[in-house]
Formats: structure tokens, sequence, C-alpha cells
């Protein structure tokens, strides 16, 4: 998509508003292939004025730009992010944002994404991070643009802006019926003279009620080329005289070559091979043929083992013991007439995106281009900069719109592999690792152990609580409940294998184990579920999504219908600034050990809803992924090896498994928007396991949870 | 050792010559630059290398090319007629049915199968018929709508 697109940089004059903010405008001088025009640029300074609330800031820190606008003189407008589409969504969510502030249509919006010659650096594509953090400086450069057509006209006209309206990309004198364009502004002889002032930065933008495009279920804008075939994910791109690449991997984790005969590699015809410094790959025209090279002289290493590690049966133990955690607190435990512990545990899994690990890289004498499907895009340009001592202006690297990540695509390891296989080969090479390779090599959602303490004073009030989760880490630790007394930590281990980011990372077993054990905390004081939670929860957005799932679940009547083998349990949860509830029913057949979830519905509020259809298709996909880890997917490991490395051995939801699923989005339109594409999945798991607690008094604390458990029971 | 296939691909007729035990995956996407057909797991689990066979679905990532010597291939990019897309892709886009569209060709072609198979399917069949396609970004849900529509059997 974005090969052909060769756009000079602009020269760029930076003015300073009294504020000081910052807008940089810039005059363009050359451009090929997206026409001329101007070119907006909001720098950090006011995007940072912009944010209100949250962290703020790409990763990295050190990206002044954080988004860019360009206004073409043959009337199209282009849009720059260096943000990734990973079938979240995020190339039709900033197209709104900037057509509604432009006051354009949806269709007239160019949008670039992910490509470092033209985009900003907008860091990694993770946390939930797209929707408030650069939907508000996008929509801040479109607004600028339409507030710099609006007041062009007026000078022009001799009128006073504020008697002027942009619609439809047009604005009107009505005494006149003259009309300009941002076509017209973008091809100004005026225009640089007459804004050589600066722009302050709290233009208004369009309040959430008067949304036309934000708001809407703008369909995704490459759907066609998917339905047909014809886009190119990362793993499609073909450049002339391309080879296929395959890297030579250790048996197990911590195995270190000691020696290899790579002869017989050698020999085969048009194969090229590339050992240095651990690194051992192969290229050739075609796939099979790196492949029958790899295997050729994987069968003459030979390997000095790893030291010895846990296995998947006993690491949870491992985790425990490798804990970097003080005492336990015991303030408010004292006074407690009851207390209950008890540890939760997770395994670790894989992400298993469809599209697996894949890049292209070309060179070009010492100027690097590589392809590659991973979510930052800055990220593998500075990795392959480091690798290969280049600087900046000769590393371009490019994410077409890639084929999943959730989490799992933050390192660039196929980039640099393509890229060291092109540079020996002098020719393209093409790397995609198998599903094997991605279930083996790619890193791991951390493993845990949680323990949880709580403490009930005599009216069945929760007074004292102390929860750490060891080894997946802080999101969502804390609890949204009111107590008077509490301690919630995340301590390091020391974990066996590779571990990152996943969808809502840790909030997903920190939610599971804190959901869970209010419920047994609830049924020690002989509470409902419901009014337990309702009881010690002020967070008023959580209590109305809480409310309304438990509404359209009917949960006050279903709740008496509970038998051995038909359970309902809630959960409810906040993160990422947005808040999520969620009613289950599970049929349990305990002769087969068998779990099956048979309704989800599930409520959930992210603040104004931006997208509501895409919105929808993130809720749903979130509910049936947290499935997976709630009752099936599970790494099992021994020795350094991964057993299960395979779509036949790791059992992933697939449509037998799909219950039925009624999604309620509630649109609070008061506060900024969050994302979407996580939290839905963190109440999943704990209403399912209080719903098999419901159903058979067996309480399930590890995820996934098997259904094994019950038979014995 | 290279053998030479002759197969109709899209309706095109196509001469490989080539190593015998290669995927039909790989000879698609290599030498005839049909990228339509994904891999997603190289073992026949997931469905995203689904092509038509004679009509029928198969899991071209398991398909040595040998076996599709004189077959007749119908891949994504043979689907529509023009600029007339098959009612299965029409019904895709309508009901939203893509994330990421990287399983989409596969889905795609497998709902082609099973409502050629069964014109008016019952959603077990349609579950069973679909079951060995997987979606990470798991949306199955609009994904049996569009199956139901294609099937004209959409519930509104």
């Amino acid at each position: 998509m974005a090969e052909n697109l060769s756009i000079q940089k602009a020269q760029s004059a930076t003015a300073k508003s009294s504020a000081g903010s910052e807008f940089t405008i810039s005059r363009r001088t050359f451009v090929q292939s997206l026409g001329a025009g101007l070119a907006i640029t909001v720098t950090e300074a006011i995007s940072w004025g912009q944010r209100r609330g949250g962290r703020g800031g790409a990763q990295g820190g050190g990206m002044p730009v954080v988004a860019r606008l360009h206004l073409n003189e043959d009337g199209t407008i282009a849009v720059m992010s260096g943000k990734v589409e990973e079938g979240q969504g995020a190339r039709t969510e900033l197209s709104q944002a900037a057509a509604e502030e432009l006051q354009v249509p949806f269709d007239r919006i160019r949008i670039v994404m992910a490509d470092t010659d033209f985009v900003p650096d907008d860091g990694i594509t993770a946390g939930s991070r797209t929707t408030p953090g650069n939907v508000p400086p996008m929509r801040q450069a479109a607004a600028t643009a339409r507030e710099l057509l609006t007041r062009f006209a007026a000078r022009r006209w001799q009128v006073e802006p504020n008697t002027l309206e942009v619609r439809d990309g047009t604005v009107t004198n009505k005494a006149t019926n003259q009309k300009l364009t941002y076509a017209d502004l973008a091809t100004s002889k005026e225009i640089a003279e007459a804004f050589k002032q600066p722009i302050e930065s709290n233009i208004a933008l369009t309040a959430v009620s008067d949304w036309k495009v934000m708001g809407s279920s703008a369909a995704r804008m490459n759907w066609r080329d998917i339905v047909t075939g014809t886009h190119c994910f990362p793993s499609d791109i073909v450049r002339p005289n391309m080879l296929y690449g395959r890297v030579l991997r250790p048996p197990a984790y911590g195995a270190v070559l000691e020696s290899i005969d790579l002869s017989a590699a050698k020999a085969m015809k048009d194969v090229v091979v590339v050992q240095e410094s651990g690194f051992v790959g192969f290229a050739a025209p075609t796939l099979f043929q790196a492949t029958a090279a790899m295997e050729a002289a994987a069968k003459t290493a030979s390997w000095k083992p790893g030291p010895p590690s846990p296995s998947s049966k006993t690491v949870h133990a491992y985790l425990k013991e490798h804990a970097r955690m003080g005492s336990p607190s015991e303030k408010g435990f004292a006074d407690a007439a009851k207390t209950l512990t008890a540890t939760y545990t997770l395994a670790y899994i894989q992400h298993t995106p469809m599209e697996p690990r894949a890049a292209v890289a070309e060179w070009d004498g010492d100027k690097l281009t590589v392809w590659a499907g991973c979510d930052g895009p800055y990220r593998v340009k500075g990795d392959l900069m480091r690798l290969f001592d280049l600087p900046a202006e000769r590393v371009r690297a490019i994410v077409p719109d890639m084929g999943g990540g959730f989490g799992g695509k933050h390192n660039p390891d196929a980039a640099l592999e393509a890229a060291r296989l092109a540079k020996a080969a002098g020719k393209p090479v093409w790397i995609r690792w198998t599903r094997a390779e991605e279930f083996t090599w790619a890193y791991f959602r951390p493993a845990a152990v949680i323990e949880c303490k709580g403490g009930l004073d005599a009216k069945g009030k929760l007074v004292a609580w102390d929860f750490v989760n060891i080894n997946a880490g802080g999101a969502a630790v804390d609890t949204p409940y009111n107590i008077a007394n509490k301690r919630c930590q995340s301590v390091g281990s020391d974990s066996p294998l590779a571990q990152g980011a996943y969808r809502c990372l840790a909030a997903t077993g920190n939610n599971f184990a804190r959901e869970s054990f209010m419920d047994e905390l609830a049924a020690v004081a002989g509470a409902d579920p419901l009014e337990f939670r309702l009881a010690h929860l002020e967070n008023q957005r959580i209590r109305t999504v809480l409310e309304t799932a438990a509404k359209h679940f009917n949960w006050s009547e279903r709740k008496k219908k509970i038998t051995p083998e038909l359970g309902v349990g809630l959960a409810c949860g906040t993160e990422k600034n947005s808040v999520v509830a969620a009613c289950v029913e599970v049929g349990i057949d305990r002769k087969k050990g068998e779990i099956r979830v048979r309704e989800v519905c599930e409520a959930f509020e992210p603040g104004p809803i931006i997208n509501p259809a895409n919105l929808t298709s993130q809720v749903q996909g979130c509910i049936v992924m947290g499935l997976g880890g709630a009752l099936t997917e599970e790494i099992q490991f021994e020795n350094g090896k991964i057993l299960n490395a395979s779509f036949a051995d790791y059992h992933v939801p697939r449509f037998r498994d799909i219950p039925k699923i009624d999604v309620h989005l509630v649109n609070k339109t008061d506060i900024p928007s969050a994302g979407g594409g996580e939290t839905p999945i963190i109440a999943v798991a704990p209403a399912i396991g209080n719903a098999v607690f419901a159903a058979t008094g067996v309480r399930l604390r590890a995820m996934p949870m098997r259904g094994d458990a019950l038979r014995q029971a | 050792m290279d053998v030479t296939i002759t197969l109709t691909v899209n309706g095109v007729a196509r001469t490989v010559t080539t190593d015998p035990q290669r995927p039909l995956l790989d000879v698609l996407r290599e030498d005839l630059h049909l990228t339509g057909t994904k891999y997603g797991c190289g073992e026949g689990h997931c469905g995203a290398c689904t092509v038509l066979m004679d009509g029928k679905p198969a899991r071209s990532c398991v398909v040595p090319v040998s076996l599709a010597d004189k077959k007749s291939i119908i891949t994504i990019e043979g689907l529509a007629k023009g600029d007339s897309l098959h009612p299965v892709q029409e019904a895709f886009l309508a009901e939203g049915a893509i994330q990421c569209g990287y399983c989409t060709p596969g889905m795609i072609l497998s709902a082609v199968a099973l409502l050629q198979d069964k014109s008016n399917p019952t959603d077990e069949e349609i579950v069973a018929g679909m079951n060995g396609n997987i979606c990470r970004c798991n949306g199955y849900v609009k994904i049996m709508n569009a199956v139901r529509r294609a099937a004209g059997k959409v519930r509104r």
C-alpha cells in the first residue's frame, strides 16, 4: 500500500503560542503522490494540553509529533498515524476523528499508518492507548484545519470568523454565496503570510452531542480487499527476486549451539546460509528449499542444554519461591470476625494471532526497508538501526495492516532475522514464523500465583484485604471496592519462559482472583454475590454496568433456578479507564468433567463510543478470547521444551465453543473516550468460576479452570 | 526430482514444475503469486489455507502439490465474478464479520463449501461445517451471522 507513496519532507516553521503550546504549520513545497498542499502537525505540547486525565504520552518518551494532517490541492485530505491496524479498528476510528473535526465526509480521508517515512512516532500499539492518546490530537489537528479554513475565508471576505461555518468541507458566505474549500486553502498563496501568527491550542472540538461521523458505525476501510484476498498482510509482501527464509531454533529454552555442520545446506542449489553470533539462517527461492536446508543442518547441530528449569506442573511453586516480596500486611485482620485466605494461579498462555510473525527485508545499497508484522514501526526501525549501525534516514519500517496481535507482537524478531538474511543474500528475504515457532519462541502471557486474604466483620462487611500478584504484573491489582484496610501489590519473580504483554495482561488474572475471592467472601458472609459487591462499591460507573448486566440477564430470577448441573455467576471490574460486568450461565456435566458456558451477558462502558459496530466486535472478541484463557488454554512445558506447540494440542475457542452472547454497550458522554479492545476480557473468567461454584460448591482457583476437578468432587 | 503439475486455478490453466512434495499453499503463494490464501498452522488445524479443490474444501497447507495435478482450484481471488462479489463475500461485508481479516479468506471458502453442500443449514450444521476454521480475533458471532445471511436465514 504505502510503498509507492513518496512525500518530500515539508520545510517547517514552528510557532509558539503564548500558552506555551506549539503548532508546526508547514508550507508544502513539493509533494509527489499525495499532491501538493498544506501540512498541519500537532506536537506533543498541544496533545498534552488536550489530555484530560489518563497517563498520556506514547511509550518510550521523546516523541514530540502526535498527529499529522495534509490538506492536498486536489481536495483529498491525508492523515498520518504511527499506530498499527491489527484488526482492532484504529484505521477507521482515527479517520472518523479527522472527518468529524474537518466536517468532511468520511470517505474523503486517506490515512497513512505505520510507515516511518511518513508518520509520527506513536510508540507501540498497545494498552488501549490509541483512543485516549491519539484520537484527541488527531481531532485537534483536524479542528485546526477547520479553523484555518474559517479564518482564511473571513480574511478574504472581510467578515467575522464566527459568522462562518464549515459544512461538508466547504465554508460559505451566506450573504454572497461565495464558497471556499480545503483545496482552496491548500492552493492559497496567501496562507503562509496570513498565518504567521501562532495558532492557539484551545480550538473547540466538536461536542459529543454534535458528533456525526464519530459515534457512527462507519464501515471499516479495507474490507473489500480482505474478502477478495487482495489486501497484503505482512506475510503477503512479495518483492522482486525475493528469497524465503528460515532460522535455526534451539531444541529447548536456554540451549546453546556448540557446533553445526553447514556444508550440506551450503551445497544445496540457490541456498544462502548465514551464521553469525548464535544466529543461523537459511534463504532460498522457495520456503520448501529453505526448510530443507535448515533441516539438513539441524541434524548435525550439537546443543549444550540450558540450566534446569521448572515444568508447567511445578511452575507455580517455583514462582512463589522466587517471588520478590515483603511480609504480608496484618493491619485490619486483628479486628476481623472471619478471615479467609486463598491462592489462585494462572498458566502461561500464547496469543496465537492467526498471522504469525512475518517480515520482508530489502537492502538498496546501504538503505534498508522492512515490512514487518510488529505493532511498533519505530521499534522495528530503532532495532534495525542498532543491529546494523545505521542512521535514521537509511532505515524505513512499514507495518501493513496485520493479522492480529493481542499484545503479542511488540518485538520485531522476524524483521531482524529477515534483514540479516537479506544482507547476506543481496536479495530481499521473506520470513514468516511457523505456528510451532510462534507457540514456542514468541513471548507468553505470564503465569502467576495470586495470594488473597480477606477479613469480614461480624455484620459481613469486608474490612481488611491483602492481595499479592506474583509474576504477572500490576494491571488492575488495586481493588475497586471500599475496604478500610487494604494492601494490593504486584511482585516480580523469575519466569522460566519469555513473557510479555497480552490483551489486558495482568488485569485478567487479577480480576479473576479478586472477583472469584469476592464471591468466596460473599458466600462466607451469606450474601448474594450482586448485593455483596454493590454494598462495597461506590464507583458509580461499575455499579451501572453491574446493574445493567444483571438486569438484562435477569440475575435475581435466574439465581433461584441454580441446580448442580446449571450455574449462574457474575463479575465486574475496571481497567484502562473503562468498566465492565458480566453474567454467565454454565452447564456442568460432572460425569464427563465438562464445563460448558451457555450464555454470557456483558455490559461495557468506555466513555463516549466512537464506533458502536466496531466496539461490539471488540467486546464479542474479548468475551470469546476470554473463554480460552478461562477454560482451555495452557502452555505445557518441561525441561525447556514446549509440549503442546500446535492448535491440535492447545485448544483455542472455536465455533463449537461459542455461547449465546449478549453485549450491552453503555455510552457515557461526559468523560473522554477510553479504548475498548481489552477490558471486556477481564470479567469472563471469574463469572464462569463463580457460576461453577454456584452450581457445584466447588471453587476453581486455577486458570484455565479444568472440569476434571468437578469429576473428582 | 521436480515434476510438472497441470492444474486449473480460478478458471485459468496453469503449469508448474516443482518438487511434488511442496504444499499446494506454497505453490499458490510463491509460484502463482496468489497470496490471498493464508498460512495459519501448516497442519490443517485452523482452516486459514482453505481452497476449493474440484469443488470440495481442502486445506492447502497439507495438500502436496502433486495431489492437485489435473485438479481445479478456486482460491479467494477467484470467487468474485468481475466486480460482482460472491454472496458469501457480500454477507461478510454486510455483517461486518471481519476484524483483522487474516482468517477471512479461509472462512469464506469454508462457508461457500458448506452452503454448496447444504443450502439452508441449521445453526448446528453451520457450527459443524465451520468448526475447523479458527478466528483469533474471536469474531465468531458475526461470522455465524454472515453465514446465516448468505443462506438467506438471517434472523432480525
